[in-house]
């Protein structure tokens, strides 16, 4: 009788709606009277808490797992209406996990088993969504018996339910395969579209497990009117004609029918998809296709435009001609309101770049750049970036033009590609020696401009521009000028990385003004006085915008900024001095000399992988971890205190003496670090021995072992030149600049690890598969001997050999996989069969269909 | 294979939400979040049709319809059409107008078990099992009258249930 007074789901809704308290509060007192109430042995409470909880878990996220065995109660209720609520709570709340998930077992067969065709229909729809492996073994017997019942109704819902099972427990397919292809040949158009609807799903997961099925597919296709059963055929066809080539040919013809009559859109475009996606060999397919994809494009309906595009860039990769054809309509797109259009629009366009129309369409897209939204600006530039600089920007001819570009890229407001760019500055400089005058002028442009400094987007550009102003500053027309960039008092905006960048490229300009003006001073006799103006301004104005930043915060920054006026203030002396200048001796000269020497050797791209083409020698084994060394040198290495002399000391004195020799042999063939240091470095290593590393892993270049890139000169003879010779070409266009390759080969380690969770993935649908096949076997062989008598037993033979062939690798695989003995014996027959077998492991196809 | 069913209205409360591979409640409630704010931000006049990969996982697709105050929302993957999805929509709110006649969000509201009665006789474990709404209609009659038959013995006094067979 209590229930009389409990609140059902619809007072709570309402109070739900007319409650001042507040959502939560609301929620979490309606969740302990739910508590309370689902509690009672009486159903009728329990179903109507029950019915409650799953609407607050549903529509408002609360948690409803505690109730799971309030669930399996409440569905035990003889009531419909009990049973409908507590196989929606189960459906909705029961997981893999749930730990009462085994008592549901015996609740679904006896409702399986049910007269009431409701009950039944409710029972499968809880065995599909929440269908484990053990419920789906138990229960595969009644879904067998409910698959040929008399009832459309229930025999629609079990046809759905038995892609749960077979996904589950692949076993089942044995059991039911064959009543699911039996319903194939049904009347009833529901039935069909179930039964093709999960043909569907199992031809997408194994397409050549659905392969012998293909006649009956094709009857179908030819027959049937329902447009809901001819979309799936259709995608069940492009699945196996790319396994399959020659269906393909067969299946075009009605493929060409069905788009010319129907009035379906949905008909018209899956037909328009099949055929760019699996058919495109079929050139008079392809060209219908095409037709109707035109149709779509030039419709006001936003969604068939947009199906329209989508089916194009589909096309795209094998037929460039369509994609052509319709150019106008791909630009118009691009200026449509619907993002998605847009975004269509950007990647066809990006499909039809090549080298001639690369500079137009980029001029195009720009524009567009300029007037759109943030995001669709981003888009374009990114896309722009990575069509251009794909295999090593071998689009691009004029790279005086496309360094350009990268610097109006720059200068786009919502411009938020940093990273690219800077990436792309660099990655020419260093690739592309003719490149490197327009990429200073461009640079220094970039540099000039104290709004930019603001934009913390472009911070990255400016940095790639720096460096590459100082790294390239022999092309440089104005250095004097550039240095004013690098050190103008807006700088200060920068973070200090970049920051730390600029005072570097400084330091190289300063070095190469330098260097040029002691070389004219020994050259010539006299020095002009222009020219000593000039130098000592060069150096005045670096030093009254390097000197603040010596006392940085940053002490990257500071550190640079102090070798920098270290040097000006030993150059500075040497610049006075201008009488004595033939004693080339000068300490300044030296050193300038020194340092533009050390700055004039070419850094060049290196390759991605070029770690893993050092070979490791013989004998040397890498770790991870070092702890090991304690074990093998830990009487040597154990921290050294600085007072006690112990004999332990000796040996690790003794033993750091000698590293201390090895570290001098290497420092002495780089000339730079002082001998003050290299003591210190004696003296901490005494003390820190153990976390030193033994002298075995010295540096690469000790052993020989060459760094990826070879000295520039080398180069100039092997790099790939342009296949266009320079004196086919018109006169007025630039013969297209060296661009410096490297051997990548990176792409086959991504693709490893890729097919490597691929062969995961795939070993779950093996058996699944190796299963549908048998089964096909068992029925293939009964149709074979009715309908075709005059077939000799070698086509059978043969058929069998072939589907059991079929994938030989498969076997090796499940090895590990399969206990039952049963299936490894099959799997040994199955392999030597492979070794004997002369037939191709393409499943034959009867010939009623060739 | 369907997704995942929903509908939300325009201020982003969801008032069915239904989802073919199981999630827990917060994820749901994430997802229904992040749907809505992308379809809020939608023009009008443009396709009804979204790539949701970043909520959805590889292969999602979105379709949206636009009634009055509700979004009614399919998510599904590659083995649907995209175009058969939205007639789909167009047969879920047929079928709601036959029932509620005249529907508005309100129906949609107080009939929280109807709803999922009409929409389990149309997607089914996230296949789409019939498409035509009067045999919808005439399933979901039969489910609501065997409800109200097996209901209205609980008015019953329990002294004379044990006359009606047991409950």
């Amino acid at each position: 009788m209590d229930n009389l007074f409990q609140r059902s789901l619809e007072d709570l809704i309402k109070g739900f709606r007319l409650q001042l308290l507040g959502d939560s509060s609301f929620i979490s007192r309606a969740l302990e009277e739910i508590r309370r109430e689902i509690k009672a042995t009486d159903l009728s409470t329990k179903s109507t808490a029950l019915h409650k909880l799953s609407y607050l878990a549903a529509i408002h996220g609360v948690d409803m797992s505690w109730a799971a065995f309030h669930a399996l109660e409440v569905v035990s209720s003889s009531r419909f209406h009990h049973k409908r609520i507590g196989y929606q709570a189960i459906t909705q709340s029961f997981h893999d996990q749930t730990s009462v998930l085994l008592l549901i077992t015996n609740q679904l067969r006896k409702d399986l088993n049910s007269v009431n065709e409701y009950e039944v229909s409710l029972a499968l729809e809880c065995l599909s969504r929440i269908g484990t492996r053990d419920l789906a073994r138990d229960l595969s017997p009644e879904v067998f018996t409910l698959l040929g019942s008399s009832k459309s109704f229930v025999r629609k819902k079990a046809t759905g339910v038995v892609l749960r099972v077979f996904d589950k427990y692949p076993d089942a397919v044995k059991v039911c395969f064959k009543r699911l292809v039996e319903n194939l040949e049904t009347s009833d158009p529901q039935i069909l579209s179930a039964v093709v609807g999960v043909f569907c799903e199992l031809a997408s997961k194994d397409p050549t497990s659905c392969l012998p099925l293909a006649p009956e597919f094709f009857k179908i296709l030819v027959e049937s009117r329902n447009n809901w059963v001819l979309i799936k055929l259709l995608k069940i066809f492009s699945k196996l004609a790319s396994v399959e080539p020659r269906l393909g040919r067969k299946v075009a013809e009605p493929i060409c029918e069905h788009m010319k009559r129907t009035v379906a859109k949905s008909l018209v475009f899956e037909c328009v998809r099949t055929v760019v996606s699996s058919l495109s060999d079929h050139e008079a397919a392809v060209k219908l296709a095409v037709a109707k994809i035109r149709e779509f494009l030039v419709e006001d309906d936003p969604n068939l435009k947009y199906l329209g595009l989508h089916a194009l860039s589909i096309a795209a990769p094998k037929h460039l001609w369509a994609v052509l054809e319709n150019k106008e309509a791909v630009v118009k797109a691009l200026s449509d309101d619907d993002p998605n259009v847009k975004l269509e629009a950007l990647h066809l366009l990006m499909a039809m770049v090549t080298e001639d129309n690369v500079s137009e369409i980029s001029r195009i897209l720009m524009n567009y750049a300029l007037k759109s939204d943030p995001l669709f600006c981003n888009e374009i530039i990114i896309s722009v970036l990575s069509v251009c600089s794909r295999n090593a920007y071998e689009i691009i001819v004029d790279f005086d033009w496309y360094v350009s570009l990268l610097g109006e890229m720059a200068r786009i407001p919502h411009c938020q590609r940093g990273e690219e760019i800077e990436h792309q500055l660099i990655d020419i400089g260093m690739r592309v020696r003719d490149a490197r005058p327009q990429l200073v002028r461009v640079s220094w442009a970039l540099l000039i401009d104290p709004a930019l400094l603001g934009n913390m987007f472009l911070h990255p550009i400016l940095s790639a521009a720096s460096w590459v102003s100082g790294e390239y500053v022999e092309f440089a027309k104005n250095p004097y000028e550039l240095v004013e960039a690098l050190v103008q008092p807006r700088t200060d905006l920068l973070p200090p990385y970049i920051r730390a960048i600029y005072i570097h490229s400084v330091f190289k300009v300063l070095v190469f003004c330098l260097g040029s003006y002691f070389s004219a001073q020994e050259s010539s006799s006299g020095s002009s006085s222009t020219v000593y103006e000039s130098i000592l301004n060069l150096v005045n104005v670096i030093e009254i915008g390097v000197w603040p930043l010596s006392g940085a915060y940053d002490v990257e920054v500071q550190e640079r900024a102090k070798n920098v006026l270290g040097f000006i203030g030993m150059a500075k002396q040497d610049i006075a001095k201008k009488v004595n200048l033939q004693d080339n001796e000068a300490e300044a000269c030296r050193v300038t000399a020194f340092m533009e020497d050390a700055f004039s050797e070419e850094l060049g791209p290196i390759s991605a992988n070029a770690r893993e083409k050092v070979c490791v020698p013989d004998g040397l084994e890498l770790e991870e971890n070092l702890g090991d060394l304690e074990e093998i040198c830990g009487k040597f290495l154990k921290p050294v205190e600085s007072d006690s002399v112990s004999c332990t000391d000796k040996i690790s004195f003794s033993v750091s003496k000698l590293r201390i020799r090895d570290q001098q042999e290497a420092s002495s063939s780089t000339s730079l670090p002082p001998k003050e240091s290299s003591s210190l470095l004696a003296e901490h290593r005494k003390r820190h021995g153990m976390y030193y590393l033994t002298s075995k892993k010295n540096d690469p270049d000790s052993n020989g072992t060459p760094n990826d890139y070879p000295p520039a000169n080398d180069l100039a003879s092997e790099i790939l030149l342009d296949p266009l010779d320079p004196k086919r070409k018109a006169k007025h266009r630039k013969s297209r600049p060296v661009v410096v390759k490297l051997d990548e080969g990176g792409e086959s380690r991504i693709t490893t690890s890729q097919a490597k969770t691929k062969q995961e993935s795939v070993t779950d649908d093996e058996s699944l598969s190796r299963d549908i096949q048998s089964a096909l076997l068992v029925n293939k062989k009964g149709k074979e001997r009715e309908k075709c008598e005059g077939n000799s037993n070698l086509v059978v033979v043969q058929e069998e050999e072939t589907s059991r062939i079929e994938k030989p690798q498969n076997s090796e695989k499940k090895k590990k996989k399969k206990k039952n003995g049963e299936r490894t014996s099959r799997k040994h027959r199955s392999r030597r069969r492979s070794e004997v077998a002369s037939s191709s492991e393409q499943v034959e196809i009867p010939d009623l269909l060739l | 294979m369907i997704k995942a069913v929903m509908m939300m209205n325009t201020q982003g409360k969801p008032r069915l939400a239904k989802f073919y591979d199981f999630l827990p409640v917060e994820k749901q409630q994430e997802l229904i979040r992040g749907v809505f704010s992308v379809l809020s931000s939608r023009p009008e006049n443009v396709s009804n049709f979204l790539e949701i990969d970043s909520l959805f996982g590889p292969d999602s697709r979105l379709v949206y319809k636009h009634y009055a105050t509700l979004y009614f929302v399919l998510v599904f993957d590659g083995s649907e059409n995209e175009l058969a999805m939205l007639d789909l929509i167009q047969v879920l709110v047929e079928t709601l107008d036959k029932c509620f006649s005249n529907v508005c969000e309100l129906d949609i509201v107080f009939n929280y078990s109807k709803m999922h009665t009409v929409l389990d006789e149309i997607v089914f474990g996230g296949q789409v099992l019939e498409t035509r709404s009067d045999e919808i209609m005439k399933a979901v009659e039969e489910i609501s009258k065997l409800e109200a038959a097996s209901n209205s013995i609980s008015l019953v006094p329990k002294s004379v249930s044990g006359w009606r067979g047991g409950r």
